[in-house]
């Protein structure tokens, strides 16, 4: 094991030790690697727009196993890159145990929050932009009952299934929301036959709008409901592209916004907890050529309205995580 | 609970069943032959990446298959030559394939598609589809057994009554057969098959690479027949399921029809919560119900219900000279 690490160490040295100037910002892939078609590529886009609008550059580097986590931070903290952003939670516990050592450092969190007083740890406000999505599936379906397909079945998703079931019941109150979690071990964001077999089941209860947030899981989701004939929603990025025409719409967790903001503010950031939500466009739902046939304009009017409210405090949708319960849905 | 719903559950149950009967089979021909095998996993993995690659570069789902196969042959042999030729645990050299398939097909595909693991979704030839038997519009509407034909029978991918054939067919190979005599033979008694002069060696082998095929068949339906591409881990631990359906099943083919039908309805279950919520007034937790086969399993082998003896020479690399 102790050679493993010497290896890995040697590789990832080589690997850092390519870059040169002081102070260059440093972007963290997690293990779903940099063109991910989701959460990784939007942080990779946010940095090359941030890199092409300030003409400087930025160091990345794309982890190949789990053990390489502290020594990247380890590595790009020692040559001097500041700000140094990672993407997703599964850096809490390799940033908590190295951002005390590098206090000159800034880091910057995605997903996660890490408390100590040179990081700035960046979360969503998923219910926020689920209950936008919840909106127009609820204007879409014709039959009035939709349904949600979550992964592992964790606060966060259900964050995710209570803001949806909130924004369809303020379209319809006497819309049924079916929701199911295809599992409660790790497996389940990478079972798509699962998430098909779901699918199938919601469409056989009557549902004909479904939401996805079930990471790979949700690959099979949209799958199906293309193959059934039913509108569905993506998540995290825009995934409109996958089968056009048959998404309705995607829920935008704009990753690339919150690594563009970290790269502007540079060192010296504002740090602690910085949440993305509605308010400076850290959410929001996805509109391209590829649904502009399936959203009407009056109903994006009516879901921009609720976005306004939303964002300036007129309407607060209610955060499964802040009480462990959901007023619009049970599970 | 109305007619339709159960049409539909069984239906279910029929699909998510087909991945645990073929990979079933496959176990069935291995540890007939005392070959344990927990790298189905691995294998139906393997298969569900280079079919679905292979289709998508090539457009022809058929090519796919065979690759899916050809790719679980390989990891077959590899199991076969550390088990069989070198003697090592076989226990060992499966968990290996498991872990192999699960990192290599990840790295391939991030190298030919950079998709963050994935294949690209297939279209139209690339892909099976489902097949409607002949009649099955006509006889849709006469009651009762319309829809089971209809929707229950017809509408599944051809992968789905290859499976179902294979029940027989394993059974007549087996039980029937000179060949399948000596599969039987070699995993209870491979000194006695030795004696008579047949190949134990030969013989392993040809059930190992049996269950490549049956295992390469039931990864590439997972990803081009159930879904139309690959994503990572995407066997989700279906090849754990199937070998516990083998030992529930007690190493019968028939057997192993009802335990994976029974295992699929399982499956087919927890996507409908409320269905269960209908029938017996209590909401229960989905997690339980995927927990079932193991339960079940671990209940056989406690000897609860009837004894599940393993091929005797299981497990256990054949030394010709003492």
């Amino acid at each position: 094991m102790t050679l493993m690490h010497k290896f890995l160490g040697a590789t990832a040295a080589l690997a850092l030790s390519a870059g040169a100037a002081l102070a260059e910002p440093a972007l963290i892939f997690d293990l779903g690697g940099k063109f991910d078609k989701s959460f990784n590529e939007a942080a990779f886009n946010g940095a090359t727009r941030w890199a092409e609008e300030t003409g400087n550059s930025f160091r990345d580097i794309e982890l190949q196993s789990e053990a390489q986590r502290e020594q990247a931070l380890r590595r790009f903290a020692e040559s001097g890159a500041n700000p140094i952003v990672m993407t997703g939670f599964a850096f809490g516990d390799a940033l908590g145990q190295v951002a005390s050592d590098y206090p000159d450092t800034d880091f910057v969190i995605i997903d996660m929050v890490v408390d100590a007083p040179n990081v700035r740890s960046v979360v969503f406000n998923e219910h926020e932009g689920s209950y936008l999505v919840g909106m127009l599936a609820a204007k879409a379906s014709q039959s009035g009952t939709v349904g949600f397909i979550g992964g592992m079945d964790i606060p966060l998703i259900r964050k995710f299934a209570c803001g949806y079931a909130q924004g369809v019941k303020a379209v319809n109150p006497d819309a049924t929301v079916i929701a199911n979690m295809t599992g409660t071990t790790p497996a389940a964001w990478n079972d798509p036959v699962k998430g098909s077999e779901l699918t199938k089941a919601q469409i056989s209860q009557g549902a004909d709008v479904v939401y996805a947030a079930a990471g790979g899981t949700g690959v099979g989701v949209l799958q199906t409901a293309a193959d059934e004939d039913i509108l569905s929603i993506g998540v995290d990025s825009n995934q409109n592209h996958l089968h056009p025409g048959k998404v309705l719409t995607s829920m935008l967790k704009r990753v690339d916004n919150a690594v563009f903001d970290a790269m502007s503010d540079g060192p010296g950031m504002e740090k602690g907890f910085n949440v993305m939500g509605l308010a400076n466009g850290g959410v929001g739902y996805a509109m391209d050529e590829n649904n502009a046939d399936l959203v009407s304009a009056d109903m994006q009017a009516a879901v921009d309205a609720a976005a306004d409210k939303i964002a300036s405090g007129d309407l607060a949708v209610h955060d499964y995580t802040s009480d462990d319960s959901c007023p619009a849905l049970s599970f | 609970m109305d007619f339709l719903t159960l049409i539909q559950l069984l239906d279910s149950t029929v699909r998510l069943a087909t991945p645990l009967l073929l990979a079933c089979l496959a176990g069935l021909f291995s540890e007939r032959a005392g070959i344990f095998d927990i790298g189905l996993e691995g294998k139906m993995l393997a298969a569900a990446f280079f079919s679905a690659a292979i289709a998508a570069l090539t457009g022809s789902v058929w090519i796919g298959l065979l690759a899916g196969i050809t790719a679980s042959m390989l990891f077959s042999l590899l199991h076969g030559l550390a088990s069989i030729t070198f003697r090592g645990n076989q226990l060992i050299s499966g968990v290996a394939i498991n872990f192999l398939a699960a990192g290599l097909t990840v790295l391939i595909a991030q190298d030919w598609f950079s998709q963050g693991g994935r294949t690209p979704s297939l279209m139209g030839g690339a892909r099976f589809e489902p097949i409607t038997l002949p009649f099955a519009e006509a006889f849709g509407s006469v009651p009762f057994i319309g829809p089971i034909y209809q929707e229950l029978i017809s509408g599944h991918s051809i992968l789905v009554y290859l499976a179902f054939a294979m029940v027989p067919l394993t059974w007549w190979i087996l039980f029937r057969t000179r060949f399948g005599l000596r599969l039987r033979a070699v995993g209870e008694n491979p000194a006695a098959v030795d004696t008579a002069g047949v190949s134990v060696v030969g013989l392993r082998y040809a059930a190992v690479m049996i269950c490549g095929v049956l295992c390469g068949i039931a990864g590439a339906y997972l990803s081009t027949a159930l879904q139309a591409g690959f994503v990572k881990d995407m066997s989700a631990g279906r090849g754990f399921i199937a070998l516990a359906a083998l030992i529930f099943a007690k190493w019968r083919p028939w057997y192993a029809l009802y335990a994976t039908l029974l295992f699929g309805l399982f499956g087919a279950l927890e996507t409908r919560p409320d269905v269960i919520e209908a029938l017996f007034g209590i909401k229960v937790q989905g997690a339980l119900l995927g927990a079932l086969p193991y339960v079940m399993t671990v209940i056989i082998l406690a000897g609860f219900v009837g004894k599940a003896i393993p091929p005797r020479a299981g497990g256990e690399p054949y030394v010709k000279e003492r």
